[in-house]
């Protein structure tokens, strides 16, 4: 079965905003809200890493333990979603979500919040796959067209990558081992640990810290 | 007298009100989903429902993501 994550390499982007686009024109998503935004770190400084940050899917996801109404839901290929006709706008999961992924529209009068929005993989909803109360809800369901995140297939560089876990593990591997052929196998996938846990030790227990990695690149941060 | 008894009862009234309070809240099941159910992304127009023909389009896509074996 496939374990659908993302995968940002930091040595590749150049923050071009080429996904966070794809997502708001994709998705329709309204003015105020950013299911996707870039990150840079060290701005002007050599060595800045950006690197594409949006919900990642967790595999014990936050925003699903905190929620007061259980609206969020996990699919059969590991992608976390929500009903948005059950969500209260508390934004409990905001404050729970590592990677501030949660956003809320403030449409209304006196700063009202709206109900959840977020990153649904291009998979849509809790409404029938494909239909128009889909999209106008929670945008494109591209997975159910055999296609995966506008935002990931878009991008330039290829810095992200999304979709099963195994392959992009192969995928990435490949591309460090060509680079520290070079010399520069540059920083561990951004995120991961916080939103995939880290697999078990040799010899330890599942969760207790893995060994050193390599280390980081100048500026970047894992 | 009759007075010191409506008096009595008014207060009593008031004082128990609470105690005929019932929840207002629905009640949750905390950890379960409680929305609708959704249907898993091969059960769609383009697959209906051949989760292996999703599966290997996911693939391919995928693999269109490493660019090494696509120049290669």
């Amino acid at each position: 079965m496939a374990r659908m994550k993302f995968l940002c390499d930091a040595e590749r982007c150049i923050e071009c905003n080429g996904c966070v686009t794809a997502c708001k024109q994709e998705n329709d998503v309204p003015w105020g809200v950013n299911r996707r935004r870039v990150v840079t770190i060290n701005d002007g400084v050599p060595g800045e890493r950006s690197i594409s940050v949006a919900c990642m899917h967790c595999s014990d996801a936050p925003c699903m333990a905190v929620c007061p109404v259980d609206c969020f839901y996990r699919s059969d290929d590991g992608v976390v979603l929500h009903d948005k006709d059950l969500c209260i706008g508390c934004g409990y999961c905001f404050y729970a979500c590592p990677f501030g992924a949660p956003q809320f529209p403030q449409t209304g009068a006196f700063g009202v919040r709206g109900k959840m929005d977020k990153c649904t993989f291009c998979a849509g909803g809790p409404e029938p796959n494909n239909s128009e109360a889909e999209f106008k809800k929670y945008g494109r369901n591209r997975l159910a067209e055999g296609k995966l995140p506008a935002c990931a297939e878009m991008c330039s560089t290829k810095a992200l990558l999304a979709g099963d876990a195994d392959v992009l593990s192969d995928i990435y591997r490949e591309r460090v081992t060509n680079r520290a052929a070079r010399g520069t196998p540059g920083s561990p996938p951004w995120g991961w640990d916080t939103a995939y846990g880290r697999p078990p030790v040799m010899g330890g227990q599942p969760g207790q810290p893995a060994p050193a990695a390599q280390p980081a690149a100048p500026g970047a941060k894992s | 007298m009759i007075a010191r008894v409506v008096l009595l009862a008014g207060a009593a009234a008031l004082v128990l009100a609470a105690c005929g309070e019932r929840p207002q809240v629905i009640e949750y099941k905390q950890g379960e989903y409680q929305g609708k159910p959704d249907k898993p992304a091969w059960d769609s127009a383009k697959f209906n429902g051949d989760r292996a023909a999703w599966e290997a389009a996911i693939k391919q896509r995928n693999q269109n993501q490493n660019e090494y074996r696509r120049t290669n």
